[in-house]
C-alpha cells in the first residue's frame, strides 16, 4: 500500500506531465494523478477533477495534494474542508487528506520517491515540503 | 422586512445580473493586473449559483445560500469561486433560518471570515476583504443604530465602494498582482470590485 499523490495546476498538460516525471523516478507502484485545468479543458481550477482525481489516487493510506498556485491552493482546501465535512456527516469514509506545502514539480518528485518505500502519510507530506531546502546551485 | 429564502434567491440573481452588466469593467481591472478572467469566470460562477438553486427549492435562506456557494465552487474556475462559495457557504451555515437584520450581519459576517481563513489576506492586502470588512462593519453599525435590512444593506454597499475606492493605492500583497510588486497600484482590485457589485445587489432586492 503507498499514499496517493495528485497534482493540481491551472494546466492539464503540466499536471500531466509532472506525474509522468514523479512517475519515472518513483517507479509504477505510487499512484500520481493529475488534476489540471477546468472541467471544460481551459485554464483554471475544477474542484470536481481534484475530487475525481482524489477517488482514484486513494488506497486506503491517504493522498497528498501539491498545487501550483492561486486557485490550486484555494480549491484544493474548499474540497479538504468539504471531505472533512463530509467525513463528519457520514462517519467516516473519506479519504485522508494533507495538502502540501511545497513547489510543484520537485515535491512531487520527491513525494512520489518517498511514497515508493511504503512511508505513510505525514512522512510522504514533509518529503515533498522539505523540497524547499533542496539547493540547485 | 426580512431575508426570506425567495429574497435570498433574488440576492443571488441580482448580483449574477449586476455582475454580468459590469463583465467586461471587472476583466479589464483585471487585466490591468490579474490574468483578465474575473469578469468572465465571476458571470459562469454566479450563474451556476444560480442554477444551484434552482434545482432543488431551498428550505431556507440559509439553504439557499449554500446552494449558491457549491454553485460558484464547482464552476468558477479561478480564485473567486473557491473565496466566494465558501464566502456564502458560510454566510449560510449561520443563516439558517433566519433572515431579520441582525441576523443578516452576523452572516455577512461570517462569509468574511470564511474568506479571510481561505484566502489569508487581511485588509489592505488589495483583495475583496478591501471592500468587504467595511461594508461588515457598517452593516452591523446601521443595524446596532435601528436601520432596517434595506437601510443597513445600502449603508454596506455605499462601505464597499468607499473600500473599492480605497484599493486604487494599495500594493497588492496576494494572488497573481503581487507579483507585480509596486506595480499594482494605481488601480481598483478586481476583487473588491465584484464584492462591491454583490452587496449593492444585497441593497437592490431589499428596496421597499
Amino acid at each position: 500500500m503507498t499514499v496517493g499523490i495528485v497534482l493540481v495546476s491551472h494546466s492539464a498538460a503540466l499536471a500531466r506531465a509532472t506525474a509522468d516525471v514523479a512517475g519515472a523516478l518513483s517507479g509504477p507502484d505510487v499512484l500520481l494523478e493529475p488534476a489540471g485545468g477546468t472541467d471544460d479543458g481551459g485554464m483554471g481550477t475544477s474542484i470536481e477533477l481534484i475530487r475525481s482525481a482524489v477517488t482514484k489516487a486513494d488506497a486506503g493510506d491517504g493522498v497528498l495534494i501539491l498545487m501550483d498556485m492561486g486557485s490550486s491552493v484555494l480549491t484544493a482546501k474548499t474540497l479538504q474542508a468539504d471531505l472533512e465535512d463530509a467525513d463528519l456527516e457520514e462517519d467516516g469514509g473519506e479519504p485522508t487528506v494533507r495538502l502540501a506545502d511545497a513547489p510543484f514539480v520537485e515535491g512531487a518528485v520527491a513525494a512520489a520517491v518517498l511514497a515508493s518505500t511504503g512511508a505513510d502519510l505525514e512522512a510522504v507530506a514533509q518529503s515533498a515540503e522539505q523540497a524547499w531546502s533542496m539547493r540547485k546551485l | 422586512m426580512t431575508l426570506d429564502t425567495a429574497t435570498t434567491i433574488a440576492w443571488i440573481t441580482r448580483a449574477a445580473e449586476l455582475v454580468r452588466a459590469d463583465e467586461s469593467r471587472l476583466t479589464a481591472l483585471d487585466a490591468a493586473i490579474g490574468d483578465g478572467d474575473h469578469g468572465a469566470n465571476l458571470a459562469r460562477g454566479l450563474a451556476a449559483a444560480v442554477t444551484a438553486m434552482g434545482e432543488k427549492e431551498p428550505e431556507s435562506p440559509g439553504k439557499a445560500l449554500i446552494a449558491a456557494g457549491r454553485g460558484l465552487v464547482a464552476k468558477t474556475g479561478g480564485a473567486s469561486g473557491p473565496l466566494y462559495g465558501t464566502g456564502f457557504r458560510r454566510a449560510g451555515k449561520e443563516l439558517g433560518d433566519g433572515g431579520d437584520v441582525g441576523q443578516v450581519g452576523a452572516a455577512l459576517e461570517a462569509m468574511l471570515r470564511g474568506i479571510e481563513e481561505l484566502g489569508g489576506a487581511t485588509q489592505g492586502d488589495k483583495t475583496i476583504i478591501d471592500a468587504l470588512a467595511p461594508a461588515v462593519v457598517a452593516f452591523q453599525e446601521a443595524a446596532g443604530n435601528g436601520s432596517d435590512l434595506h437601510a443597513a444593506a445600502e449603508a454596506a454597499a455605499d462601505a464597499a465602494d468607499a473600500g473599492l475606492a480605497a484599493t486604487v493605492p494599495l500594493q497588492a500583497r496576494k494572488g497573481r498582482a503581487s507579483y507585480l510588486g509596486p506595480r499594482s497600484v494605481g488601480h481598483e482590485d478586481p476583487g473588491a470590485a465584484s464584492t462591491a457589485l454583490i452587496l449593492r445587489a444585497l441593497a437592490d432586492v431589499t428596496a421597499p
